[in-house]
């Protein structure tokens, strides 16, 4: 068994910590992470409950193969109730985090209730306590995890934290660990600290020895990994220029939202770009991306570590950001900069690096900017209510916001409240760039219809991640699909989804996924797990896992009418590029994909479709 | 012809498996905290350094211990510890000034690397060649051509 | 040539090998005290902690090892040594000529003048047979025992004494445990620990007497033929000496421990470890200084030609000072062993100066200490201390630096602090680093001394 068995559970309003047994017939039926902390969450917690009561409930949790040689294996998922979407938050994030907590001795932790006062949980295997943290309360990510690091004598602790903006109730605030890895998305972190919980410290020294059987399972990974070297993305294109590399080829394709998906192509996309990145800079002749980085087991590597510039006006007195660090990815480079129209690289890096430290998600913060900044072009808002002037492409204000964001400042307090609670303020509530009340990611759904389709139906609100048709679409992978018809893609939406989840609950990165299919994952599973792992109960897990967040979503109050893009994507053709003239089809494409799922015309699953998944 | 690991930490990623692959060869688990070779973080600089033992000629650890516990083995030139006879007494622990020895707890022994007997497991898993097995001549003459090139590099 | 090295410690042990490797014909003798195979003092607790048996003390382990070396072993405790004629004398009546000798004779503990140390049932714990007798006096569960002293040596005893299920009380002289090696607060912090071990500690206490409970009480035949049996357990031998000491009934407390603080203490046996002194005595009017201890040069040569000396015997210079330093550290013993042994073999050698450094395990809290652990005027320090889960560390700079460090529950890449104060490393930013977070250790010594063009800057 690769899991340990052991969910920890720890009340915060009682301040207790308890060992429990894993519940093994849900660890069968939901393999583990975000499945099986996802059925543990369903079970417990009312989905009508206010995201930010004490009755929410926050789980980390690893998956099976987390914590194992299996390459990328390092992965874990915080499952919460978002405030930002009101919808199942499901945040995953790797870096060294994940592992750790298996080495200590942990499948899953489960957060309950509130404390009264900041406190931190320090897990040292069995052992598990919250401690004050009063003292931390108020400073960033990074402060945080030095301090637990120095307080408790050991620099090999693992630490997840909130920054300041989870404190300060930003709606999209993240949970941030190892410096620069994020549980990014929905607001978990938002979650985190309404509950006064500013940090979770890790050690393990126990190890994993419970692979079921660990010659096979060395075998077969070690092949796996062979598999992700050869291949051209996972070998090649990933640890080279990272996520990185897509921002060129996704502008060439016109699906490059700009300025706030006003426009589809940005002049400046080469200039935030991969090759960017690696070119020397004019003013220090030094490149900003030093090296590329690994989370946990990982064997591609796709991280980015930058060293920004150190005269760069952003940071000219802040020495504290002139080392390296993480970033940039082409999510946040994309949503800091092109939807902004925001080109200039060292303030993305700058802002990211606020993101980081202060614990924010880059996607929905700067695809707020982006609605900000539309609403100072058509006047809505004027530089008296921002505090600043905040024209498309003001790197001033873009650096001016993330500050005022992150510390609750001025009119970041609003920004810190999402693009579609600021839009609908403001009364024009079309211009939020979001589903479910999340901001998109870099991907127009105009120029990548299966993308639209994706963002309409994710169960988290607008995400890549949950079906990223992008490898089938634009990287041909497992096959090429054509990205601007919408034929055939409700099937591959699915198809995509239900593996994603299976993939997830592994405890494996999704990114094996350019390489590897379920059927590459599914050996590795069967030989690190008990019970039989095949190919079609895998598909179901996923399956399974799918539809027991829709339905979470439809008992917490979610309708059909969440299962829409914004009017601008649907109503106002893209201007340039492959896909000029195109509109997403997501109204044309969503009856066939509730169909394919075996739900009702509503979006809800029907009975039978429960059945066969046991739920 | 002796080997040696060659660690070139510009090609390291931190992605740990070589720690994975060490416990695993040595202890039969998956347990990091328990490798001979150890991946350090400098974050600032955004490098990670793989270190474990070089097997040096002085081998200071050899020497002082106590109960005749660790060894040479003659065909990889390593030193290795004996745990049947190894006391736990850790005096060879803070003799090795490279700190490449440790007392482990669980064991109540000590451990080092011993090139895994001329097959080092942290170099089959090392997915981008930053731990490599060579012959302990190139080694020194690469190694010394390395330091050159980034002591010009960081006197610019 | 002729190599005679007094003392089969590591010391001569290692030097006779050391001698072999560089000259393979020449004659060594290697001379020991004790009518046992060359073993390791060090190994005595793991002996009585029942870890390993006699011969897992023994120095080399392959069988003929020092036959096959061609390195003679001599039994025989040196008398005196007349440097004119390069002959020792020995207590048996025999000599021994040489051209090049080692002494290598240690040291020995302490016995302090205690009115009733020479009772039976007062033991030191120094010698294999100090530890058959130890281990028969405390064989049975719960034996009372006292012991006197917890300096380094004292509490590896004590760890040994305390896993053998005896019911132990510590007396101490200092203020804290171990206080030649840490600092107070550290001291402190292993003295509540082993204190909730179960041991009882008493520090900045005396033993004034010790006494017999019942003067009259004769010696059993019995309990000596209990004595013995045990005795040939532990050798394997079925001739084993017969045990001079009577007294091993448990059930009783033949023995009354009288404290400074005026409290007494019915016990069963005391150990007494105050401490250790050079065996120098029969190097008296040779004309070497032996003022607490062997002065020799950095190639261990004393002011005698031809006469080298290393281990616990030599107060060899002193890392920092230059000064006459007397360590009785073992690998410091076996440095020297090798620096004297390539002296003696023609080659030229050099001892860069001894650096103390200690490692200690009480009952599974392990602590360190290394160099000027108690800092120097005008350096700077810094300590991070956390009682609750008793982790400690604290690290002395001279400038950038680092010339001394005690810790508590530090043990992965411990050896690096050696490498550090050794090396004589200058920290340069890194210093400021460790002044912030002390445990950055390793990544402050791979910076500096590893990898200095990459990481340094």
């Amino acid at each position: 068994m690769a899991w340990t068995r052991k969910v920890l559970r720890v009340n915060l309003t009682d301040g207790t910590c308890t060992p429990e047994d894993l519940n093994m017939d849900w660890a069968m039926d939901y393999l583990g992470s975000r499945g099986l902390a996802t059925k543990y969450f369903v079970e417990e917690v009312d989905a009508t409950v206010d995201p930010l009561a004490p009755e929410n409930k926050m789980i980390m949790a690893t998956g099976p193969l987390t914590g194992t040689v299996a390459s990328t294996g390092g992965r874990y998922t915080v499952i919460t109730k978002g405030p930002l979407t009101g919808a199942i938050a499901c945040s995953n994030s790797g870096g060294y985090f994940g592992a750790e907590m298996k080495f200590a001795g942990w499948d899953m932790i489960i957060f309950e209730g509130k404390s009264e006062k900041p406190v931190y949980l320090m897990v040292e295997n069995e052992t598990a306590q919250l401690r004050d943290a009063s003292h931390l309360w108020g400073t960033s990510t990074w402060h945080t995890e030095e301090q637990i690091k120095k307080e408790n004598q050991d620099p090999l602790i693992r630490v997840s934290s909130i920054g300041k903006a989870g404190e300060s109730g930003v709606l999209y605030a993240c949970i941030v660990n190892d410096l620069h890895r994020a549980a990014g998305r929905s607001g978990v972190g938002t979650v985190m600290g309404s509950k006064n919980l500013k940090a979770v410290a890790l050690r393990g020294t126990r190890g994993l020895s419970g692979i079921h059987d660990f010659p096979a399972f060395m075998k077969v990974t070690e092949e796996k990994k062979q598999i992700l070297a050869e291949n051209a993305v996972t070998g090649e294109g990933l640890p080279s220029f990272g996520t990185q590399v897509l921002m060129n080829v996704i502008n060439e394709m016109g699906a490059l939202p700009t300025r706030n998906h006003r426009d589809v192509q940005f002049e400046k996309a080469n200039d935030i770009s991969a090759e960017a990145m690696a070119k020397p800079r004019e003013s220090d002749g030094k490149a900003q991306l030093i090296t590329n980085a690994a989370c946990f087991g990982c064997t591609i590597g796709c991280g980015r570590i930058s060293k920004i510039d150190k005269e760069h006006f952003t940071v000219v007195n802040k020495p504290e950001y002139w080392g390296a660090s993480g970033g940039l990815e082409y999510e946040a480079a994309w949503a800091l900069g092109a939807a902004n129209g925001v080109g200039d690289l060292e303030v993305l890096q700058y802002a990211n690096l606020i993101c980081n430290e202060q614990g924010m998600d880059p996607i929905s913060f700067g695809a707020t900017i982006g609605a900000v900044m539309e609403l100072y072009e058509i006047g809505v808002l004027d530089d008296e209510t921002i505090g600043l002037a905040a024209p498309f492409g003001s790197a001033e204000a873009l650096a001016e916001l993330v500050d005022m964001t992150a510390n609750g400042v001025g009119f970041g307090k609003e920004i810190g409240l999402g693009s579609k609670r600021l839009c609908e303020k403001y009364q024009r509530p079309e211009l939020s760039m979001s589903v479910k009340g999340q901001e998109f990611p870099a991907y127009d759904s105009r120029a990548i219809q299966g993308m639209g389709l994706t963002y309409a139906t994710s169960n988290r609100g607008a995400c890549h991640l949950r079906s990223y048709t992008v490898s089938s679409e634009v990287l041909g992978i497992p096959e090429k699909t054509d990205p601007l018809t919408t034929e055939g893609k409700p099937g591959l939406v699915m198809a995509f989804q239900d593996a994603t989840a299976a993939f997830d609950a592994s405890g494996l990165c999704i990114f094996t996924s350019f390489a590897w299919t379920l059927a590459d994952i599914q050996p590795q599973i069967d030989a690190a797990c008990e019970g039989d792992w095949s190919l079609e109960k895998l598909s179901e897990v996923g399956e399974r896992i799918w539809n027991m967040e829709k339905v979470f979503n439809l008992e917490a109050g979610l309708t059909k009418d969440d299962d829409k893009l914004p009017e601008r994507l649907t109503t106002e053709p893209a201007k340039e590029g492959p896909a000029k003239g195109l509109v997403s089809g997501v109204p044309e494409m969503l009856p066939e994909y509730y169909e394919l799922r075996g739900w009702d015309t509503d979006g809800k699953p029907k009975a039978e479709t429960l059945g066969r998944l046991g739920l | 012809m002796q080997k040696s690991l060659f660690i070139d930490p510009v090609k390291c990623t931190g992605c740990l498996q070589c720690e994975m692959a060490c416990s695993y060869e040595n202890t039969g688990t998956l347990n990091p905290s328990q490798s001979r070779i150890k991946v350090f973080n400098f974050e600032d600089q955004g490098r990670q350094v793989p270190y474990t033992c070089t097997q040096c000629d002085e081998a200071w650890c050899m020497h002082a211990c106590p109960v005749d516990a660790i060894g040479l083995d003659k065909i990889t030139g390593a030193k290795v510890v004996d745990d049947d006879a190894c006391v736990g007494c850790k005096v060879c622990t803070i003799s090795c000034p490279f700190g490449t020895i440790n007392y482990v707890a669980e064991t109540g022994k000590v451990q080092k690397c011993d090139l895994c007997g001329g097959d080092p497991a942290c170099v089959k898993a090392c997915p981008t060649d930053a731990i490599t097995y060579v012959d302990s001549n190139w080694t020194g003459l690469d190694r010394m051509r390395q330091w050159a090139g980034r002591a010009n590099e960081a006197s610019l | 040539m002729k190599h005679l090295i007094l003392g089969n410690g590591p010391a001569g042990v290692v030097a006779a090998e050391t001698i072999r490797k560089t000259d393979p014909t020449c004659s060594i003798t290697l001379v020991g005290a004790e009518p046992e195979p060359p073993y390791s003092r060090m190994a005595i607790p793991y002996l009585l902690e029942e870890n390993i048996d006699e011969s897992g003390t023994y120095l080399r382990k392959t069988e003929g090892h020092f036959e096959k070396l061609g390195i003679e072993l001599k039994v025989g405790r040196a008398t005196g040594v007349d440097p004119s004629n390069k002959t020792v004398q020995f207590e048996d009546g025999s000599t021994e000529t040489y051209d090049k000798l080692l002494i290598a004779t240690g040291a020995r503990p302490i016995l302090p003048p205690i009115p009733g140390v020479d009772l039976p049932n007062v033991h030191t714990c120094w010698t294999l047979d100090d530890a058959r007798h130890i281990a028969a006096l405390t064989q049975k569960q719960g034996a009372h025992v006292v012991q006197l002293g917890a300096g380094f040596i004292g509490c590896i005893i004590m760890e040994a004494l305390s896993l053998r299920g005896t019911d132990l009380t510590v007396v101490e002289l200092g203020d804290r445990m171990v206080p030649r090696m840490m600092t107070s607060e550290a001291g402190g912090m292993i003295k509540d620990w082993v204190q909730k071990k179960g041991i009882n500690v008493v520090t900045s206490t005396k033993i004034e007497r010790i006494d017999l409970t019942d003067a009259d009480r004769p010696a059993s035949t019995e309990s000596k033929s209990f004595l013995k049996s045990v005795i040939e357990k532990l050798t394997g031998h079925e001739d084993a000496p017969e045990p001079a000491a009577a007294y091993v009934d448990a059930d009783e407390d033949e023995l009354t421990v009288t404290l400074s603080s005026g409290e007494k203490i019915a016990c069963h046996a005391v150990i007494i470890s105050a401490g250790v002194r050079p065996n120098v005595e029969f190097l008296e009017g040779t004309g070497i200084d032996i003022t607490d201890g062997i002065h020799t040069d950095d190639r261990m040569e004393t002011s005698v030609p031809d006469i080298f000396a290393a281990g616990d015997v030599v107060a060899a210079p002193d890392f920092f000072t230059g000064k006459p330093f007397f360590s009785a550290i073992q690998p410091n013993a076996v440095d020297e062993a090798r620096a004297a042994a390539l002296n003696m073999a023609g080659r030229d050698a050099r001892m860069h100066g001894v650096l103390p450094i200690n490692v200690l395990d009480t009952l599974g809290l392990i602590s360190s200490s290394f160099g000027q652990w108690e800092g120097v005027e005008g350096g700077e320090s810094v300590e991070l201390s956390d009682p609750e889960r008793h982790r400690y560390i604290s690290l002395q700079f001279d400038g950038d630096v680092l010339i001394g460090a005690t810790s508590i529950g530090l043990t992965q890449h411990v050896g690096v602090v050696r490498g550090l104060i050794q090396g004589r490393v200058a920290l340069g930013k890194w210093k400021d680093v460790l002044m912030k977070e002390p445990l950055r250790l390793s990544e402050a010594y791979l910076a500096c001394a590893q990898q200095p063009g990459a990481l340094a800057g």
